[in-house]
Order: structure tokens, then C-alpha cells, then sequence
């Protein structure tokens, strides 16, 4: 056991502790909270796989903005404690064959993946081919249509947003 | 140099997801429904940073770029239109949102 495995172990399970504290928690703000701790971890796992730039976008992005908009939805709709009702007897009787449909298929491809697939991990592993320059050549040249439509998508997404939430007069 | 499997993170991201599902099933609370939708695209996101370190490939981290950036925008319009649920019916409870329902 070296420092990457503890590593990975250690955020794996904070960020499978924090997914299930999402499911248990009653209020909106602690699964909210919780939800901080998964995208954090996986900020972690980003780094160990050598993906600098995603894991500083993840906590940028991720558990910076969208999770602060959450936080300010919750607060501002005063959100408490949700009431629990009673399951459909569909989803009760046809959901949990299907959920255990779902995780044997999962089981399956996974299995099938090649497991000789080995990668290092560390930043000091990482290759030129993953680095932060390379990214950003494959981002600028290849991907530079969809990422100028990304830019149309956010702008919409602003306009969208507003006319939503302003008050109807 | 030791070395993870890249198997290990697909394992945690389909773990990940399931728990995603679940909550995005088992969770009353339309705030807390979406905050599942974000789990699952974390999760699809951490299996695609491990494909394109397996595969020593850059398209898999843009991919992943464009997934949190549409995230944003979802995040953005999402939280709008759960205020405006909140504003037309004073409730959360998505059970209690059921006007389209037969």
C-alpha cells in the first residue's frame, strides 16, 4: 500500500460516505453540504489521476458556484425539513427489479472491461499527453466550435434564468 | 511508482451513480432531486477523467469540461424554475407538484 492507493481509498470513501449522507439527510442544506464533500473528493481523485486543470475547475466551478447557488436557493425558499410520503406501488413493485436489473448490467460491462488496464497515478506520473497544455490545444483547436457555443448556451441559460425568476407583474 | 487500477474509479463512479439514482428516486425534496442529478454527472465525469488517463487521451477531460459547463447553465435554469414552482404552489414536496399527473 503506497501513498496514491491510501489516497484513492481515503477519497473514495469520503465521497461514497458523502453520496449516502445525501440520501439520509432530512434537511436540504446538510445533503447540500454533503454534496461539497463528494465534489471535493472527486477533486482529489482528479489530481491523483493527473487531471490538474479539471480538478481545480471541479472545486471552482462545482463546489464553489453551483453549490453556493444551491445554498442561496435553499436559503432564500427557506427550505426545512422534507415530509416523507408514501412510494407508488409502482415504483415499489417495478422499481427495485429494475434497480437490481440496472446493477447486474452494470456488474456485467464492468466485468468485462479489461482489467489488465493499469494506469500510474501521481502528478509526477502524469504524461505530456494529459498535461494542462495539451488540453487546452485540444480545447482551442478541435473543440473550439463547441466550446463558442458553450459561451450561446450560458448566455441563454442567464436570459432563461431570469425570465424565470423575475416577478410577475 | 505504484500504480491504481483503472478499474477501482469505474467502480466508485458506478457506485456513485447508483447512490445518484437512488437519492434522484428516494428523495421527496425537488431541490434535493436536482442536487442528485448533479451526483450522477459527478460521477459520469470521474469515469471519464480515468478512460482518458487509461487511454492517454485529451477528449475525455474536454468532454468533462463541457459536462460541468452545461452543469452551470442546468444548475442556473433548474434553481429558477424550482423558485418559480415555489412561488406558484408553496411547496417543495414534488409529490404535492402534481397538476400533470392522471
Amino acid at each position: 500500500m503506497s501513498v496514491p492507493v491510501i489516497m484513492f481509498f481515503a477519497c473514495a470513501a469520503l465521497a461514497v460516505l458523502g453520496a449516502v449522507l445525501l440520501i439520509l439527510a432530512r434537511e436540504p442544506i446538510h445533503s447540500a453540504l454533503a454534496l461539497v464533500l463528494v465534489m471535493m473528493s472527486l477533486a482529489v481523485l482528479y489530481v491523483l489521476l493527473g487531471a490538474e486543470f479539471v480538478a481545480a475547475v471541479q472545486i471552482i466551478v462545482y463546489a464553489g458556484a453551483i453549490m453556493v447557488l444551491f445554498v442561496f436557493v435553499i436559503m432564500l425558499l427557506n427550505a426545512g425539513v422534507e415530509e416523507r410520503t408514501d412510494f407508488s406501488k409502482f415504483a415499489k413493485y417495478a422499481g427495485l427489479p429494475f434497480a437490481f436489473f440496472l446493477l447486474l448490467l452494470m456488474a456485467h460491462w464492468l466485468w468485462r472491461a479489461p482489467a489488465g488496464a493499469v494506469i500510474a497515478s501521481g502528478p509526477g506520473a502524469a504524461t505530456q499527453a494529459i498535461s494542462t497544455r495539451g488540453l487546452s490545444t485540444q480545447l482551442f483547436r478541435e473543440y473550439l466550435f463547441p466550446f463558442e457555443a458553450t459561451s450561446i448556451l450560458i448566455l441563454i441559460a442567464i436570459l432563461g434564468a431570469l425570465v424565470l425568476a423575475r416577478k410577475n407583474e | 511508482m505504484s500504480v491504481v487500477p483503472v478499474s477501482y474509479y469505474l467502480v466508485l463512479s458506478a457506485i456513485l451513480f447508483g447512490l445518484g439514482v437512488v437519492a434522484f428516486v428516494f428523495k421527496r425534496n425537488i431541490i434535493t432531486i436536482f442536487m442528485a442529478i448533479e451526483l450522477m454527472l459527478n460521477a459520469v465525469n470521474l469515469a471519464f477523467v480515468a478512460f482518458a488517463r487509461a487511454h492517454g487521451q485529451l477528449d475525455g477531460l474536454v468532454f468533462v469540461f463541457f459536462v460541468i459547463v452545461v452543469a452551470a447553465a442546468e444548475a442556473a435554469v433548474g434553481l429558477a424554475i424550482i423558485i418559480t414552482i415555489m412561488h406558484n404552489r408553496q411547496t417543495l414536496n414534488v409529490e404535492r407538484i402534481n397538476l400533470l399527473k392522471f
